[in-house]
């Protein structure tokens, strides 16, 4: 990463250097993983904590998420709250309908496995990842709105090192010099 | 159930050929549906000529998993019945439980679950009017809602530990007493919070497009509100005066000196407006609660942790931040409830959608759910 690094300092300066020499896989993750917009797929008591997290006390935004309502529209999922039978078909047919790339974020113990509802019910699908596949799981019942930015950042992470190329990895993520000085930047 | 396009209306019209009804599916995943609620609603251009809510998204079985667990760990699971109210539900239970095994509760006991349920109540409000406010475009109001209801769970984090599965209402008392400081920054709360009522009163429920989009949209009328089972704010914004708190008294709440605040048309305003007036009767419960309140044991004395009752069964209901919640138990001599049955007030308010919908604007429709203020947990057990 050393003439990104260069090249960085130069567009910090501000003194007409606007060129980035990357690679276009380094270039879309950093972009994606800055503004992760969710779709907020609450369906019950750990709805209650996923509103509580975009309000002002926790306030989501700053991470760059804010939920919507519009699959289409959408980069992550986040499936807050017990999932029946009966709501399994909805909520694959949403997530199928989300652009991708996509990604699932399993808040909650019912989300996570069943939770309290893990034995003896009949109605309840145990975790999410019977139907979708899940990238970041959260345990609590409900978890924090801490712990849902928690996910939210980890989810990054593993954005981060993704690449185009099927089942390919990069090695370690894209920072702008100034990111790295300063922390995320968070 | 699919979307019965089949039963559709349609009409031949005079210039030749036909107009068919639209049949819209809304929910059950959709911001306003407060939950996963799914409504087929049939519209003649915007009008809505029949709206069926269709339930049991969140169905979890909790009626039935009740009757594999002990009385006491029966306590969690109400928790997730009525989670934008957990300690209602938790108090309804304990209240069977506690006429069912004969348990008397000690008085600091019945002072902390009054002030802890009416605070319950302001939050639950906060949150219904909050996302009336946001059904009806005004986002803003929803904030400033969650901001006071956010205050109240942090009360309840400092007391229980937990923001919103409490398990806090035990059969025989309460789990915890009070944290020190915690009674201060309560007072301070409600002092703080009739301000921020008074502001929502002027921000919302006076401004002209929230008033324009609620007044005369849902009308119920009162005998109708009786005759379909309402309770709480739906039943008394159509001018019921019926409280539970009032006019079944339980627990301390014949100590206290408070207001059932009733509308008269029977709106989505009106139901709105008595819930922002029940939170200031909420602020003054606690107050003159916490003046009375006096130190000793908050936990009923012998109480076993398997609790095996009499043979027999029980009914009590509170007047939860929805309406009356029963729970009725059966119990048959074992550790385990033979059968529980939870009378929920949601399920019996959201039963009066179609009516009330009929002939409005398909935009009326979700705030016309809003205002019957629908926890699905609740209504699909
Ligand atoms: S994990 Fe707990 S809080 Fe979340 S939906 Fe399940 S029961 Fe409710």
């Amino acid at each position: 990463m050393a003439i990104v690094d260069r090249l960085g300092e130069k567009l910090d300066g501000g003194r007409g250097g606007s060129v980035i020499l990357t690679s276009v896989d380094a270039l879309l993750d950093y972009c994606r993983g800055k503004s992760l917009w969710a779709m907020p797929m609450g369906t019950a008591c750990c709805a209650m904590e996923l509103i509580a997290a975009s309000f002002s006390k926790f306030d989501f935004d700053r991470h760059g998420t804010i939920p919507f309502f519009d699959p289409r529209h959408t980069d992550v999922m986040i499936v807050a709250g017990t999932i029946t039978h009966k709501m399994a078909p909805v909520i694959k047919r949403l997530y199928e309908q989300m652009a991708d790339p996509k990604w699932v974020i399993a808040m909650g113990n019912c989300a996570v496995s069943g939770g309290i509802f893990y034995y003896d019910t009949y109605s309840v699908v145990r975790g999410v990842d019977e139907i979708l596949p899940v990238d970041v799981h959260i345990a609590g019942c409900p978890p924090r709105p801490e712990s849902l930015q928690d996910g939210v950042l980890r989810l990054r992470e593993i954005i981060a090192t993704e690449s185009i190329a099927p089942g390919h990895k990069r090695k370690g993520a894209f920072t702008l010099p100034r990111d790295a000085a300063e922390g995320d930047g968070e | 159930m699919g979307l019965d396009v089949e039963s559709r209306r349609v009409v031949e019209v005079e210039e030749g050929g036909t107009v068919e009804e639209l049949v819209v599916n809304v929910g059950p995943s959709h911001p306003s549906t407060h939950g996963v609620c799914r409504v087929i609603a049939h519209l003649d251009s915007e009008i809505v000529t029949k709206a069926e809510p269709v339930i049991g998204h969140l169905h979890r079985g909790i009626e039935k998993m009740a009757e594999n667990r002990t009385y006491l760990q029966v306590v969690p699971l109400t928790d997730r019945l009525d989670y934008v109210g957990s300690m209602y539900a938790n108090w309804a239970y304990c209240r069977a439980v506690e006429r069912l095994a004969s348990i008397r509760v000690p008085d600091r006991a019945e002072y902390l679950r009054v002030i802890v349920c009416e605070m319950q109540r302001i939050a639950s409000h906060m949150m219904a009017i909050g996302s009336a406010g946001a059904d009806s475009g005004a986002v803003t109001q929803f904030v400033y809602a969650f901001d006071q209801r956010e205050r109240i769970i942090e009360h309840f984090e400092e007391l229980c530990g937990a923001r919103l599965t409490y398990n806090y209402v035990r059969p025989g008392g309460v789990s915890h007493d009070l944290p020190e400081g915690w009674i201060e920054s309560l007072l301070a709360f409600c002092e703080s919070h009739r301000k921020g009522l008074d502001m929502m009163d002027k921000l919302f429920f006076g401004n002209v497009i929230a008033r324009g989009r609620m007044k005369g949209v849902g009308v119920l009328s009162a005998e109708e509100a009786v005759a379909w089972g309402a309770s709480g704010p739906v039943a008394r914004g159509s001018g019921v005066e019926w409280d539970l708190r009032k006019h079944d008294p339980y627990s301390v709440y014949p100590r206290l000196d408070f207001e059932v605040p009733i509308g008269s048309n029977g709106d989505c305003y009106d139901r709105g407006r008595v819930r922002l007036l029940e939170c200031y009767e909420s602020c003054s419960i606690i107050e003159q609660a916490i003046a009375q309140l006096e130190p000793g044991a908050i936990m009923a004395d012998g109480v076993p942790r398997l609790l095996a009752p009499l043979p027999g069964d029980a009914y009590d209901h509170i007047e939860s931040a929805r309406g009356s919640l029963g729970v009725y138990l059966v119990s048959d001599g074992s550790p385990r409830p033979y059968r529980m049955k939870v009378r929920s007030p949601a399920f019996c308010n959201l039963a009066l959608l179609p009516m009330l919908a009929e002939g409005h604007l398909l935009s009326d429709l979700v705030v016309i759910l809003g205002s019957l203020d629908p926890v699905f947990g609740e209504v699909d057990r």
